[in-house]
């Protein structure tokens, strides 16, 4: 790579640093650069090569699923399990569960704050680095060993088999006196660190866009990516140890006699559930949150106008965040709940529908009147809008808990999660992923492989997931490996849509080996006049240590 | 935080005064009947020898079935379609084709319950159009605004970034069309809780992996129900993975409070046709209601993850003429509640829907089950789970569906 050392004069103007090459980073060799990494560049290129591969693995369990639901009975995992059927009974909700916490813990969450989230909110506000660099190492390396004891999870023994076979929400009773075996334990340990690790990434967060802001970044000029960030890292720290508290409890019912969750002893199973949703919900939208701060600066850039409605664009997060708390027990609608809280919860989280349409209307009003280019991000900025406006409505769907009553716990809730997480956060992950692809790594990708991802990817996703709506209209529960003969259809039609995002995918890294191979140089700024944020003003890629002058903001 | 305000009093409203809304719902929910009764599809017209091998396994289970059928012929012409009883009333009915069994159609399950047809209508004529007319009006909006502000169309983008009547207008348009929404949606959670007077229990308890359903009205006595194999499921002409072998009966147009809760990990039993779905969780009595008109068999699922036989804990539930059903009571051993002086003041036991046989049927002082008439008897006359001690069932109890029911009746 290239150093740039960017100095004051640089700072406000573009497309300028390809000339000053001198090499005064003083980079550490190779072990102590990214094993002991203190710099906020280098750790978000961590955690994004982490979410990549984690990903990897996360999607070829989805493979092993669809292929196993492509048609009706038992098909791939009783040859996979040794023929015995209970254990690829067991052995599908060991993948279902995998998938489900990979997808959230080790793919979203650290592609979104840890990657671009450590990337570019210090540059964005100007800063050095990170408040606590070293912290900020923690947090990544705390992140592996949660990963190792999940994927070692599976291969001790969890009940009916080998592997924690609970679901990504870890139910009690099944998780505690229904699954014998180290399994679930360590599947637990592996949130404990998972969370650990995020507790600190949003202390790192808070601190550093509260008090190293560059002069003149009030908190009402910050990019919306830094907002969304803010409310995101706000909502970790005040929802992450209420699931600590809870998975804790959890540890000592399997282990230590305790009855937190255990009717028997006076403890109540539902309790579990509304301690893991009150994490439980705003955790989905800090998988969403960093996503919205992301595409308001794709599709600001690439209509080249500045985001309409910034404050209520802003506000609109923080209040969807505070909202966010405040509406957990729409996920347990037919735990037996008082009418009366059914009717608040019903409300309560119909109301988030509003600043998320406050958004949708704001980007849409953004573009309005822009000169717009249709690069790969905006491409995955478009269908994001659109996606997560079609899973936004089906949330409004579930809302109602009279309705969901009769689709609880089937495909229309997987159809509606993965369109606004699957295409909703994924197709975010994307969009920066293509944005900042020339910033982070100096190369720019291809253009025709970046389009062609998407298109199968987009098209990809609608055929895998659209049929879900149907088949949990009609009643197919979740969790299922096997199913009545009635959903054969529908299942088939999702399996197939699989197979165009696995080649989707395969567009996606041929892009990277592209890009590295044969990428051009990427200028300081490859998307001219529409990217107006501070990272725009450094070299691609930004020198090691930048801003070592602070950069002043009108 | 307005907007919040004003749903929350619009929630709360709605909470204390549902009856008013229970009289206006009325005539929507009976103009969206998707599917009207459809003729019983009994077993006589069953392919092959099912049905007299069904009953010869039914009567060879259960001694007193002569009771049952003498009850049944005296009672024949109080049931609603006479055609529908069976002259050996063990037969099992066939599924139909189309309604109580999941199929390839896009939308929801015909629904057969009062409160599915109220639930269909609100989503299919309200939710439904409107959530089509959002996402199409985002879809062209996205569409114009791509090609009408393509760079090549429009090379010098405007600087507006703020316009105050538009914000203000689509914050408070939602808020409207939620408010619209809420109205409906808080009316059908509030006839959901106010069921009518109970016409009998079932107590639905779920086991890793089957279902067993007692009727603390008729005797007490437990079924077991089992998934049926692929291969037997084929021979009775009924569906793979829903089919059991002991369905649980009610009879037709009964109010049926079900009492869920389970022996071990949680559950969740379901039923699509009915719109009725309720978690069973052990040391908790949750409480739910269906009730039907259309004589049938309406498979359900477990829906919630219960450990590796989660997929194969079917449902089916078997809603047949009172006669049949006193029967079927009879056959598994069970008691068709006693005499009718001990049914004054007492709804359950004067039903001739519960009671069809009360005449006929031995009177059996002492032995014979009481009956429950509200809301409450029915938590205390059903045990208590295996693996709890009575004193936290008890503290345990779900009482809330209760509670509420009388309070959606003032």
């Amino acid at each position: 790579m290239t150093d740039t050392t960017a100095n004051a004069q640089h700072f406000h103007t573009h497309d300028e640093h390809g000339a000053a090459h001198h090499d005064a980073d003083h980079k550490p060799a190779f072990f102590a650069r990214w094993f002991m990494s203190t710099n906020h560049k280098d750790i978000g290129t961590l955690y994004l090569i982490f979410a990549i591969f984690a990903g990897i693995i996360g999607g070829t369990i989805s493979a092993i699923m669809r292929a196993e639901l492509a048609s009706p009975g038992m098909d791939i995992l009783p040859g996979l399990a040794g023929g015995d059927m209970d254990a690829a009974n067991h052995m599908w909700n060991v993948l279902i569960t995998a998938h489900g916490l990979i997808m959230v813990f080790f793919m979203v969450m650290p592609a979104m704050i840890g990657g671009f989230g450590n990337w570019f909110v210090p540059i964005m506000i100007g800063a050095p680095d990170m408040a606590f660099p070293r912290m900020n190492n923690v947090s990544f390396w705390l992140i592996i060993p949660a990963f190792l004891l999940l994927m070692g999870s599976a291969f001790v023994p969890g009940g009916t088999g080998n592997g924690a076979g609970t679901g990504w929400t870890l139910y009690a009773p099944l998780s505690t006196s229904g699954s014998s075996g180290p399994a679930v334990d360590m599947a637990i340990f592996s949130l404990h660190l998972a969370g650990a690790s995020s507790i600190l990434g949003a202390i790192n967060f808070i601190t550093t866009i509260f008090n190293m802001r560059a002069p003149g970044m009030t908190l009402h000029k910050m990019p919306l990516f830094v907002w969304s960030v803010l409310v995101t890292a706000f909502l970790l720290l005040l929802s992450l140890p209420v699931l600590a508290g809870a998975i804790t409890m959890l540890l000592t019912d399997r282990n230590f006699g305790t009855h937190f969750f255990d009717a028997s002893g006076g403890g109540d199973p539902i309790l579990y559930q509304h301690l893991f949703w009150f994490f439980g919900h705003p955790e989905v939208y800090i998988m969403i949150l960093p996503g919205f701060g992301m595409i308001s600066q794709v599709i600001a850039t690439f209509s080249r106008k500045p985001v309409f409605g910034y404050l209520g664009m802003a506000y609109a997060m923080v209040a969807i965040g505070v909202i966010g708390f405040v509406v957990w027990a729409h996920h347990m609608f037919t735990v037996g709940m008082d009418v009366n809280t059914k009717m608040y919860f019903t409300a309560a989280t119909m109301v988030i529908a509003v600043p998320t349409g406050i958004k949708i209307f704001s980007w849409i009003a953004t573009m309005w009147g822009g000169s717009i280019s249709f690069q790969t991000p905006m491409m995955w900025a478009l269908g994001f809008i659109f996606m997560f406006t079609v899973g936004g409505v089906t949330g409004v769907v579930l809302a109602n808990g009279g309705i969901d009553n009769n689709v609880h716990d089937t495909y229309y809730v997987v159809a509606h999660f993965h369109y606004v997480l699957s295409l909703g956060a994924v197709f975010a992950l994307f969009a920066g992923w293509y944005y900042w692809f020339p910033k982070m790594f100096g190369r720019m990708y291809s253009e025709v492989l970046g389009q062609l991802h998407f298109w199968t990817f987009f098209i990809g996703v609608n055929i895998l997931f659209f049929p879900m709506h149907f088949l949990g209209m009609q009643g197919m529960q979740r969790r299922v490996p096997d199913y009545a003969d009635a959903y054969a259809y529908w299942n088939h039609i999702a399996s197939a849509g699989f197979v165009l995002v696995a080649v989707g995918m395969a567009f996606f890294f041929l892009s990277i080996i592209w890009a590295f191979v044969a990428g051009k140089k990427a200028p300081g700024n490859p998307w001219g006049e529409g990217a107006t944020t501070l990272e725009w003003t450094l070299s691609s890629p930004p020198p090691f240590h930048q801003f070592e002058t602070l950069p002043k903001v009108d | 935080m307005k907007t919040f305000l004003t749903l929350f009093a619009a929630a709360a409203a709605f909470g204390m005064a549902p009856a008013a809304f229970a009289q206006a719902a009325v005539p929507e929910a009976t103009s969206a009947k998707p599917a009207a009764p459809q003729p019983v599809v009994a077993a006589p017209s069953a392919p092959g020898s099912q049905a007299p091998r069904d009953a010869i396994s039914a009567s060879s289970q259960a001694s007193p079935a002569q009771p049952g059928e003498v009850s049944a012929a005296q009672t024949g012409e109080k049931a609603p379609s006479s055609a529908s009883v069976l002259s050996s009333s063990l037969a099992r009915t066939a599924p139909s084709a189309t309604v109580g069994q999941p199929t390839d159609a896009w939308g929801f399950q015909p629904q057969v319950t009062p409160i599915g047809q109220e639930a269909a209508w609100f989503h299919n004529m309200i939710l439904m159009p409107l959530i089509l007319i959002i996402t199409v009006f985002v879809l062209l909006l996205m569409l114009y605004v791509v090609v009408r502000f393509r760079r090549s169309a429009n090379p010098t983008p405007s600087r507006t970034t703020h316009n105050t009547l538009l914000e203000v207008l689509w914050t408070l348009l939602p808020v409207l069309i939620l408010v619209a929404i809420a109205v409906p949606s808080i009316r059908l959670l509030a006839h959901q809780y106010s069921p009518p007077k109970a016409d009998l229990t079932l107590k639905v308890t779920g086991n890793q992996w089957y279902w067993t359903y007692s009727y603390p009205d008729f005797g007490d006595f437990e079924i077991v129900s089992n998934m049926l194999s692929k291969d037997e499921a084929q021979r009775r002409g009924e569906p793979r993975m829903l089919a059991v072998d002991e369905r649980v009966v009610v009879p037709v147009g009964a109010t049926v409070k079900v009492i869920v809760t389970s022996a071990d990990v949680l559950h969740s039993w379901g039923v699509p046709a009915f719109w009725v779905k309720m978690d069973a969780v052990p040391g908790r009595l949750n409480e739910t209601w269906f009730k039907t008109d259309r004589p049938g068999v309406y498979y359900g699922q477990c829906f919630e993850l219960c450990g590796a036989r989660h997929a194969y804990m079917p449902i089916a539930v078997e809603v047949v003429p009172a006669a049949q059903f006193a029967a079927w009571v009879a056959s598994k051993g069970g008691t068709m509640p006693g005499s009718p002086q001990r049914t004054s003041g007492d709804e359950t036991a004067t039903s001739p829907i519960t009671n069809p046989g009360a005449a006929a049927a031995q009177p059996a002082p002492g032995t014979g089950p009481t009956p429950t008439g509200g809301a409450s008897g029915a938590t205390e006359t059903t045990p208590t789970p295996t693996n709890i001690t009575p004193g936290t069932a008890k503290s345990a109890v779900s009482t809330q569906g209760a509670s509420e029911s009388k309070r959606g009746s003032n």
